[in-house]
Parts: structure tokens; C-alpha cells; sequence
């Protein structure tokens, strides 16, 4: 075997984990390193994502424009829970987690009671491409390029517009940011929808991959969080670096010593970085700016 | 979507009212002290899609029986818990059961890793447990009746056949706990026997969605076919990503289709060219087949599938309505003398099954069931009255003594 396969597969390997690890984290980290947050809820949103996508593309919706329409449904169920629920409970951050891992038993029990146990799938499309000896799928790569999409759409969207302007004023000094006009309870909502549409957005991503359950969040939840614990507060400077780290762990560990070593050496890396940088990748990159 | 949440909602009010109204829902005409059976099914996490049904057969059974008089004239009561595919709450569960609600017999579980949760606790109280699922085998337990298929029922045929049909390298792709490690070692023994090699194998943590890693695995070492022992929902996600990624290797599988109808949850041809040996699933074509199949879809047409599982539960109601009716007892030990017999058999949906008395197995129908491009269901091949036979002949028999172990093909019974 050629130099050059084995480099495309670990590579491959790599930006399939990397994808994986951004966008199940990707909602999290805006709700949690904005707002503060813990969102326990994240898996739901991934599952209302996925099941709205599944459902769009076999009432007839092209694929894309049916994964946009599950971000967006989850990102207005997101803003429902935000009005109606977390608003109150911005001062009591552990009531939150209960309330949201609340929803998310609801979210689940209630998926499973209205809507059956299963769901039938749409298929992955795209086929696959050969690489020396081995075949890939090409949607594979799609979710590589997506992650960086949305990666970069939310730098664009925090540093270059009016609403990112106003929302990092509002998540830095809230009152300051009232004072001066902003009205810091729809920045909140707004936030909050934004991350809930994340997630969605990856449930509609991953929804022709994977099977359609009402408890398929959780199998995002873990990544979500370590990728987020790893990261620290920072979108930009704490999920993007904290998912290539665990990525190439992860890849790494799973190629040489399959799925459980994988996870495995995933936790531990999570164990030593909050050890060594207990705020996380992006504490450590900001202090040594300042 | 509308009709999808009308029928959701009847479902749900159904199965609330039959958990709630359980007693109430017996013909009142029988007026003599029912006859309590538990039912610990996973009704909701990762197990539900292909456990629900359990529960349906069950409660199927107990309706007709009831319906035609009960069990030598005493009603059948249904004490139904929902485990939530969680084994802490199998334990919680059958302690109520035996301890609290006073069942005379459980009908429970579908991991294996709840079944040995459990199993301490049936022994404990001297319960008697049915585990009407097919699993890695070697349950010699005089308080565990087993209704489902075993590794000898479905490796030893399917292995053998797979390997003459496609090649004899094998690839395991396999859950990571007791069920996916004991039923891949049997593969391994099968394969050996017959001359083939293994040319991987990997094992699977629950709950694990993503394959890409094991997909390459597989590609790189060039098997026949790939043997698939891949557990929940989470798990399944494996059949969609192989197929986006062109593998196109046969399969060989003890569970999917005939438990987690996945050729009915993916989009064609995912699941082409998988082959699975099953004692029962809806599109076996034969009259008491259809017949069960029609009497199933009358009381729950919203029903997905009806699986193996569904009618090792249904079986197993009859089974011990026989027994009872039989021994003219609910004790465990005068049934347990009318096993001993060696008679206790049945007309299943699947054909006639038997209950052999050395290690309290079934014998079945094999139906190797093979998935199409278009995902329909051929079978090219029946084997009919297959005998649980590796426990009696490793050295377990019940009628002698109980050991209330699991045994192995690496770690057979103590030989006397």
C-alpha cells in the first residue's frame, strides 16, 4: 500500500472525527460559552433537527433545503424553550441544568409516544469515491467541509455583523450593554436559537447516516460536551482547536485499537487538558495574548 | 404527519390504558384468583424499537387466552413495568415484581446484559423468569426458561452456508458485551471448523454511531462476507454508512431484521445481500404464520414489525398456560416436573417448538432470510426442528442439577 492511500485514510479518519466533534459541539459551545448556559437539551435539538429533516426530504423537499428547514425548527423550538423556560433561570445556573435535562426527557419520551420508535431513513447520497484500496463516502466529506462552513459562518457572523457586535457586548458586560440600548433579552433569545439551530443543523446533517430514534441525541451528547469541556468558553479559539485535538486522538486511538480505545483516549485527553488548563483551550490561547 | 400522530397518540392512549386498566381489562366472568404474570420489556431507549412488540405479543396472548376461558379457568393478569433499556431498572423491576406484585411468572429482558442483571434476583427469590429472546446461549438455570434461538440453532447453520456460498474469509463486527463477545467466539469456532479464517474482528461499545474507522478496517482485510452482531438503535447507523461507502460484502447477522427490522428502517439497498437466520418474522409464509400475523395486526395495526422476539413472547404465554393447565400448578417445581417429561411442545407460528428438559431451551424453525436489493425477504433455505443441543451435550442438565451459571464455549459446565 502507497504512502499517498495511507495518508488520504488518516486524513480521512481525521476529518470525519474532526466534522463529527464541530458540529455536535458547535450549538453547545455558543449556548454555553456566550451564555453561560449548560444546555442538557443539546441531543434533543440534534434529534427535533434530524427528525424535521427526515420528514421534509420524504414529504419531497431536495435534501439541503430539508436540512435547513430542520435548523431552522430547531432553532425556533430553541427560542420557544428560551422564552418560556431558561429567560427565568439565567440567575440560577443549576436550576437550568435541571430544567433542560427536563426538556430533554420530554423531548425524547414525547418524540417516542407521538412518533413511534423508529422513523425510516432517506439514504446518504452522493455514492462513494475509491481511494488506492479503499472506498469512501463522499457525503463523508460534505460533513468535513460543512463543519468548516459553519465554523467560519460563525466567525463572520460574531466579528463582522451589528448582531454579533451586540451580542458579545451583551454576554461581556450585560447591564453596560443595556444602557447603551441593546436590548440584551432578544440578544439572549437570539443566542439561544442560534445554538439550538446548530444543533439542528447537525441532526440534519447526520440524519442520512444514522438511524432515526428518539434517543439518537445522546449518541452526540458525549462528544458535544467533551469537545466543549476541552475548548473552554471561546467558540472560535475553543471548539475549533479543542475538536482537532480530540479529533486526531480519537482517530488515532480508534485506528490502532478500534471504537473503545477511541472513546477511551478521548475521556483521558479531556482529564488532562482540564487538569493542565482548567479553563479550557481557549483560556489558555486568551491569557497568553493578554 | 397529522396521520402519523393521530395513529401515535391512539398507540399511546392504547398501551396507557392497557398499563393502567390491566385488571380491569379481563373478562369479569372469571371469578376465580388470577394468575399474575410480570412483564419487564424495554418500552422506551435505545432497545424500544424492536421490545414494544414483545409487549404487544404478550399482551395478545393473555387477550385470547382470557377470552377463551383463561388458564384451567383462572384469568391471566398482566403486570407490565417499562425498563427503559436500562439494567439498573431490571433489578428494580423484577424485585417489585417477585417481592411486591407476587407474580407467578416473569416474561423479561432483551440484552443479555439485563438478563444476568436480573438473574440473581430470580434465584434469590426462586422466581421463575422467562427470557423470551434469542441470545449467545448457555443459561443452565432451572429458574430461567429460554424461548429464544441460540448461537448452535443460528451460527451453525448460517456460518456453514455463508461460507460455501461466499468464501471462507470472515470478518466479526461485534457489540462489545457479553452477547457480541460470546456470540463472536462461537463464530470464530464455527469458522475454524469448517476450514475458513478469520480475517478480523471488531468489537463495538454500545451506543457507538460512527464507522468509518471499522469500514477501512474491513476493506483492508478483503473478507468473504461480514458477520454483523451490531446491537441498538445507535449501532445500526453502521448498515447506512457501509453501504454510502460502497463496501458491498454480504453480511451474516443473528439479530438484525428478524429483531431490529432494520430492512424496513433504511433506505434500499442498505441492507442488501444480509443474511439472517430467525425463528419468526412477519414475512414467513406459512398459515399459522399469516394467521398470527393477521391476529396481531387486528389488535395493534400500528405495529412496525413483528419480530422474532414478538413471537418467542407470544409461544411463551401458551407454553405456560400448557404447563400450568398440565401440571395443575403454578409452583415452579411441578412444572418444572412436567419439563421433565420431555413433552412439552407446541404449534408455534413458526412450526412445532419443544421445550428440552436438560437445559430449559426451545427447539425451532431456522428460517435463513435473506434481504434483497429492494429490501424485500426471500428464504433460501428452511431447517426445521432444530435442537438447542450444546448445553445438554457440554454437560448441563437440569433435571440432575442447577447451577444457575452461564457457560461458554471457552467455559463449558464442570464435567462431572
Amino acid at each position: 500500500m502507497d504512502v499517498g492511500t495511507l495518508a488520504f485514510s488518516a486524513l480521512y479518519q481525521f476529518g470525519d472525527a474532526f466534522a463529527f466533534l464541530v458540529l455536535s459541539a458547535c450549538g453547545l459551545a455558543v449556548i454555553f460559552g456566550m451564555m453561560g448556559v449548560i444546555n442538557l437539551a443539546h441531543g434533543e435539538f440534534i434529534m427535533c433537527g434530524a427528525y424535521v429533516t427526515v420528514s421534509a426530504a420524504h414529504a419531497g423537499l431536495p435534501l439541503p433545503l430539508a436540512i435547513v428547514l430542520g435548523a431552522l425548527v430547531a432553532g425556533m423550538v430553541g427560542a420557544l424553550v428560551e422564552i418560556v423556560v431558561v429567560r427565568h433561570l439565567y440567575d440560577r445556573p443549576l436550576d437550568t441544568i435541571v430544567a433542560t435535562w427536563g426538556l430533554s426527557l420530554i423531548g425524547t419520551q414525547g418524540t417516542l409516544i407521538l412518533l413511534g420508535s423508529t422513523m425510516a431513513g432517506v439514504g446518504t447520497p452522493f455514492g462513494s469515491f475509491q481511494v488506492g484500496a479503499y472506498s469512501y463516502s463522499l457525503y463523508r466529506l460534505v460533513l468535513f467541509v460543512m463543519a468548516i462552513v459553519v465554523l467560519a459562518g460563525l466567525y463572520a457572523l460574531f466579528n463582522w455583523t451589528r448582531f454579533g457586535v451586540m451580542a458579545r457586548a451583551t454576554i461581556q458586560v450585560p447591564h453596560m450593554a443595556a444602557a447603551l440600548g441593546v436590548d440584551t433579552r432578544r440578544v439572549y433569545s437570539l443566542t439561544f436559537a442560534l445554538g439550538a439551530g446548530l444543533a439542528g443543523l447537525a441532526g440534519g446533517l447526520y440524519a442520512p447516516t444514522m438511524t432515526l430514534v428518539p434517543t439518537m441525541g445522546t449518541t452526540f451528547i458525549m462528544e458535544a460536551f467533551v469537545t466543549v469541556v476541552v475548548g473552554g468558553a471561546d467558540v472560535f479559539l475553543g471548539t475549533a482547536p479543542a475538536a482537532a485535538l480530540l479529533a486526531v486522538v480519537k482517530a488515532t486511538m480508534t485506528s490502532w485499537y478500534g471504537q473503545l480505545f477511541g472513546q477511551i483516549g478521548l475521556l483521558v485527553a479531556v482529564i488532562v487538558v482540564i487538569r493542565v488548563l482548567p479553563r479550557g483551550i481557549s483560556g489558555f490561547l486568551l491569557r497568553e495574548r493578554a | 404527519m397529522t396521520g402519523k400522530t393521530m395513529r401515535g397518540l391512539r398507540a399511546a392512549a392504547l398501551s396507557g390504558t392497557l398499563l393502567l386498566g390491566a385488571a380491569h381489562s379481563l373478562t369479569p366472568a372469571l371469578a376465580a384468583d388470577p394468575i399474575k404474570l410480570g412483564v419487564l420489556e424495554d418500552q422506551s431507549g435505545d432497545f424500544a424499537a424492536a421490545t414494544i412488540g414483545k409487549v404487544h405479543a404478550i399482551q395478545l396472548a393473555a387477550d385470547e387466552i382470557n377470552k377463551a376461558g383463561g388458564i384451567d379457568g383462572r384469568p391471566l393478569e398482566l403486570v407490565i413495568y417499562d425498563t427503559q433499556s436500562d439494567n439498573t431498572r431490571y433489578q428494580e423491576f423484577m424485585r417489585r415484581v417477585l417481592q411486591r406484585d407476587k407474580v407467578d411468572a416473569v416474561f423479561a429482558g432483551f440484552s443479555s446484559a439485563s438478563r444476568e442483571a436480573y438473574r440473581p434476583i430470580v434465584n434469590q427469590f426462586d422466581g421463575l423468569a422467562f427470557y423470551n429472546n434469542q441470545y449467545e446461549g448457555g443459561v443452565c438455570d432451572a429458574n430461567m426458561i429460554v424461548t429464544g434461538a441460540v448461537p448452535e440453532q443460528q451460527f451453525s447453520t448460517l456460518i456453514p452456508w455463508m461460507m460455501e456460498k461466499y468464501g471462507k474469509k470472515v470478518y466479526t463486527l461485534a457489540a462489545d458485551y457479553n452477547f457480541g463477545q460470546i456470540s463472536a467466539e462461537w463464530v470464530r469456532n464455527i469458522v475454524k471448523e469448517h476450514g475458513g479464517e478469520m480475517v478480523g474482528e471488531d468489537f463495538i461499545p454500545l451506543g457507538v454511531s460512527q464507522f468509518s474507522q471499522n469500514i477501512q478496517n474491513i476493506q483492508k482485510a478483503k473478507p468473504d462476507f461480514v458477520v454483523t452482531l451490531l446491537v441498538g438503535t445507535a449501532q445500526a447507523s453502521y448498515y447506512e454508512q457501509a453501504a454510502a461507502a460502497s463496501v458491498n460484502l454480504p453480511m451474516a447477522s443473528s439479530v438484525n431484521v428478524g429483531q431490529g427490522y432494520e430492512h424496513k428502517r433504511f433506505k434500499p439497498p442498505s441492507l442488501k445481500d444480509m443474511y439472517v437466520t430467525t425463528n419468526y418474522i412477519e414475512e414467513i409464509d406459512s398459515p399459522a404464520s399469516k394467521a398470527f400475523f393477521a391476529k396481531f395486526k387486528a389488535m395493534f395495526p400500528d405495529e412496525p414489525y413483528v419480530n422474532q422476539e414478538a413471537e418467542n413472547s407470544y409461544l411463551a404465554v401458551y407454553l405456560y398456560k400448557q404447563m400450568v393447565e398440565r401440571a395443575k400448578s403454578t409452583k415452579r417445581e411441578d412444572l418444572r416436573k412436567e419439563i421433565a417429561k420431555g413433552d412439552v411442545c407446541m404449534d408455534a407460528p413458526e412450526g412445532k417448538v419443544c421445550l428440552d428438559p436438560k437445559s430449559q431451551h426451545m427447539s425451532h424453525t431456522i428460517y435463513l432470510a435473506k434481504v434483497g436489493e429492494d429490501h424485500s425477504i426471500s428464504f433460501p433455505k428452511v431447517w426445521q426442528d432444530i435442537k438447542p443441543y450444546w448445553l445438554g451435550e457440554a454437560g448441563c442438565d437440569l433435571t440432575k442439577s442447577d447451577p444457575s451459571a452461564q457457560y461458554t464455549p471457552s467455559n463449558p459446565p464442570p464435567k462431572p
